[in-house]
C-alpha cells in the first residue's frame, strides 16, 4: 500500500513539472519575455529592470528554477488588466465556478435520476424511448450551441429568466453565492442546467443499466415476496443498490465539469475562473493565463491522485495491477 | 469464418462486402445518418461551385445587406438570402458551407493522424508487453485523467489560434484514446493463433505488428475513428466559438455562432440558429453512421 502511494505521489509531482516546464517554455522561452510580463506601454528603464529581475541574462535552466520557486511562493505575477497578483484574482473568482459546477452536479442528479429510473422500468415504452434517445442527444449535442438556445427560449422569447451574471449574491462564512437569493438562483438556473446537460445523460445511462440489471437480482424479488409495494421496492431497495456507482462516477465527473465551465461561464457571463481565463487570453494578460495553467492542471494532479488512492484502498486489484505494469 | 455452399441459382455471390452492406442497411435510422453524412460530404467538397457567392471574399459583400432575415434579397437584387445574412452582409447558406468544409478538413485531419499515432502505439504496446507498455499505458493514463477541452485550452493559449494549430491541439486530444481502444483490442488478437504462427515462422517484430495484427484490429477500430471525426468537430468547433480556435477572418461553425450571439438578445436568431444546426447535423449524422458501423463490424460490443 505504502509502494503504492508513494510510487502515484512520485508520478504526480513529475506530471507537475512536466506541465511545469511546459507553460515556462511556451510562455517565457518563446518570443521576447519581457513583452509578456510587463505591459506594452512600459519605457525602456522598466523593461531593462523587469529583465534583470526575472533574471533573463541568466542559462535558461536557472531560469526555469526561478520561475519554480516563484511559483512556489505563489507569485505568479501581477495581472495588466486589474493589477492585482495573478493568484489572488483566481482564488477570487473560484467560489463562482465551484457553485456552478456544484449546482450542475446536483442537477444531473435530481434529473437524470428519475428520467432513468423510468426508461430502465418501462424500456419498451414511449417515454422510455425518448429518455433513452434525449440522452444521446446529450452526450452529442454541442454543449455551448445548447446554451445559447437556451438564453433564446428563456431569456429573450419568454423572458422567465436572465441570460448573464450572478445576480444578488448573499455571504456564506465570507462567500458571496448566488443560492441563497432569489434573484442569484434566478441567475443560476440556466447556466447549471447547460452545464449538467453531458451529466443528465451520463446519469440517465447508467440509472437506466443499473436498474435493468437490479430488477433482476434476488433482492428485488425476495422485498416483492414480503409484500412490499412496488414503490417501496423501487424506491428504497432498487435505488439505495443502484445509487453507489451513479454517485462515484458523478464526482468523478467534478472535475471535468470545472474544465467545462469555460464553455458555459463564457455563454453566460458567468464571472468565475472560466470567463477569467477566456477574458484573459483574448486581452493577452499573460500572468493570469499562466497562474489559471498552473492552477487547474495541479488541482487535477490532486484530484486524480485522491481519486487512485482511495481506489487502492477500495479495490486491492488497482494496487496489484499497478506493481506489476 | 466459414464458407457456406451456395444453393445453385441465388441472385448474387455472397462477398464480405455484400454481407456487410446488407448488414447496415437493416437500421432505417443508419440509413438515414448515411444519406444526410453523404450530403454533408457533398457539400464540403464540391460546395465553393455551388454556393451563391464566396462569403469570405470581401469584395462581393455589402454592408448595406448586414443582418437581413430570412429570404430577403440584396441591395443589387442578384441574391437571394435564404437563410438571411451575418452582420457583413454575408450570405448565410454560402457561409455554412464553406464552414462544414473547415470542419470536415479538421475532423477528418487530427482524427487520421491522431489515429495513426494511437495506433502505432498502441499496437507496440499490446505486442510488446513489459515495461514498454507500461510505459506508453501509464501516459496514456495521465493524458486522459485531463478533459480534452482543457488540453486544447493550454495547448492554444499557448500557441495563438490558426488552423494549423487547431488540428495539432486536437491531435495531442485525441491520440491517447485511439492508443488505449487499439491496445485493449490488439491484447485479445495477438493471443490468436495466426500471431503465434507467425512468430513461430520467425518473422520480425515489425512485420508481425504491421502486417499479421495491424489489418485485423483496423476493421473495429472504424467505428471509433468515425465518433473521433465527431469529437473532433465538436471541439473545434467550441474552441472557434470561445475565440482560441480559428482566427476571426477564417470560415467555421463556432465563430460563425459567436458572432450571431452578439445579435441574439435583439431577435435576429439566423445568424446563431442555422449554424448550429448545420453543425448539429454533421454531428448526428456521423454518430448515427458510427453507431451503425460499430454494431456491425464489432458484434462483441453490442451487447455491452
Amino acid at each position: 500500500m505504502i509502494a503504492f502511494v508513494v510510487r502515484r505521489v512520485w508520478q504526480s509531482v513529475f506530471v507537475l513539472l512536466l506541465m511545469s516546464l511546459l507553460v515556462f517554455v511556451g510562455i517565457y522561452a518563446i518570443g521576447n519575455p519581457v513583452d509578456l510580463l510587463i505591459s506594452p506601454e512600459a519605457t525602456q528603464a522598466e523593461r531593462i529592470a523587469t529583465a534583470a529581475s526575472f533574471g533573463l541574462d541568466k542559462p535558461m535552466w536557472e531560469q526555469y528554477f526561478l520561475f519554480l520557486r516563484n511559483a512556489l511562493a505563489g507569485d505568479l505575477g501581477r495581472s495588466f488588466a486589474y493589477s492585482t497578483p495573478a493568484l489572488l484574482l483566481i482564488l477570487q473568482r473560484m467560489p463562482a465556478t465551484l457553485e456552478l459546477a456544484f449546482a450542475a452536479t446536483l442537477i444531473s442528479i435530481v434529473v437524470g435520476v428519475p428520467l432513468g429510473l423510468w426508461a430502465g422500468l418501462r424500456r419498451n415504452g414511449f417515454v422510455g424511448k425518448a429518455i433513452m434517445g434525449f440522452s444521446v442527444l446529450g452526450f452529442s449535442l454541442p454543449t455551448f450551441w445548447v446554451g445559447l438556445m437556451l438564453i433564446m427560449l428563456f431569456s429573450v422569447y419568454l423572458g422567465w429568466l436572465p441570460s448573464s451574471g450572478r445576480g444578488q449574491t448573499a455571504l456564506l462564512l465570507g462567500v458571496p453565492v448566488s443560492f441563497l437569493t432569489l434573484d442569484g438562483l434566478k441567475h443560476l438556473l440556466l447556466p447549471a442546467f447547460n452545464l449538467a446537460l453531458f451529466n443528465i445523460a451520463l446519469v440517465i445511462r447508467l440509472t437506466h443499466s443499473g436498474t435493468q440489471e437490479a430488477m433482476l437480482q434476488d433482492y428485488v424479488k425476495f422485498a416483492r415476496a414480503k409484500g412490499l409495494s412496488n414503490a417501496r421496492v423501487i424506491g428504497v431497495h432498487v435505488l439505495k443498490n443502484i445509487l453507489i456507482p451513479i454517485v462515484t462516477v458523478i464526482a468523478l465527473q467534478f472535475g471535468a465539469l470545472i474544465a467545462f465551465a469555460i464553455v458555459t461561464e463564457s455563454i453566460f457571463a458567468w464571472p468565475g475562473m472560466g470567463k477569467l481565463i477566456i477574458d484573459s487570453i483574448r486581452v493577452l494578460d499573460r500572468p493570469v493565463v499562466v497562474a489559471y495553467l498552473l492552477m487547474t492542471t495541479t488541482l487535477f494532479i490532486v484530484l486524480n491522485l485522491v481519486v487512485d488512492i482511495l481506489y487502492s484502498l477500495l479495490d486491492p486489484r488497482v494496487r496489484l495491477s499497478d506493481a506489476k505494469g | 469464418m466459414t464458407t457456406l455452399q451456395q444453393p445453385i441459382g441465388t441472385m448474387a455471390e455472397e462477398t464480405p462486402f455484400r454481407r456487410f452492406a446488407r448488414a447496415y442497411l437493416a437500421s432505417k435510422v443508419a440509413v438515414a445518418g448515411l444519406v444526410l453524412l453523404v450530403i454533408v460530404l457533398f457539400a464540403a467538397l464540391v460546395g465553393p461551385l455551388v454556393t451563391p457567392q464566396n462569403p469570405y471574399d470581401l469584395k462581393v459583400l455589402d454592408v448595406m445587406d448586414s443582418r437581413l432575415p430570412p429570404g430577403n434579397k440584396s441591395g443589387d437584387g442578384k441574391l437571394t438570402f435564404v437563410l438571411g445574412s451575418d452582420e457583413q452582409g454575408r450570405d448565410m447558406v454560402s457561409a455554412i458551407v464553406y464552414g462544414i468544409r473547415t470542419s470536415v478538413l479538421v475532423g477528418v485531419a487530427s482524427t487520421v493522424v491522431a489515429l495513426t499515432i494511437g495506433l502505432t502505439l498502441g499496437l507496440w504496446a499490446a505486442y510488446k508487453g513489459g515495461k514498454t507498455e507500461g510505459f506508453i499505458m501509464r501516459l496514456v493514463d495521465i493524458q486522459l485523467s485531463f478533459p480534452p477541452v482543457l488540453i486544447a485550452l493550454i495547448l492554444l493559449a499557448l500557441t495563438g489560434p490558426g488552423l494549423g494549430k487547431i488540428i495539432v491541439a486536437l491531435i495531442a486530444v485525441q491520440w491517447a484514446h485511439s492508443a488505449r481502444i487499439t491496445r485493449s483490442i490488439a491484447l485479445v488478437e495477438r493471443r490468436k493463433e495466426y500471431i503465434e504462427a507467425a512468430t513461430g515462422l520467425g518473422l520480425s517484430t515489425p512485420r508481425i505488428i504491421f502486417k499479421h495484427l495491424l489489418p485485423n484490429c483496423l476493421t473495429p477500430l472504424m467505428a471509433v475513428a468515425a465518433l473521433q471525426v465527431a469529437s473532433a468537430i465538436t471541439l473545434e468547433a467550441t474552441l472557434s466559438f470561445l475565440g482560441l480556435g480559428l482566427p476571426a477572418t477564417s470560415p467555421s461553425l463556432g465563430l460563425l455562432i459567436a458572432n450571431g450571439s452578439q445579435y441574439l438578445m435583439s431577435g435576429k436568431y439566423w445568424i446563431s440558429v442555422f449554424p448550429g444546426v448545420a453543425l448539429l447535423v454533421v454531428i448526428v449524422a456521423i454518430n448515427l453512421v458510427a453507431d451503425q458501423l460499430r454494431d456491425v463490424l464489432n458484434p462483441r460490443l453490442q451487447t455491452q
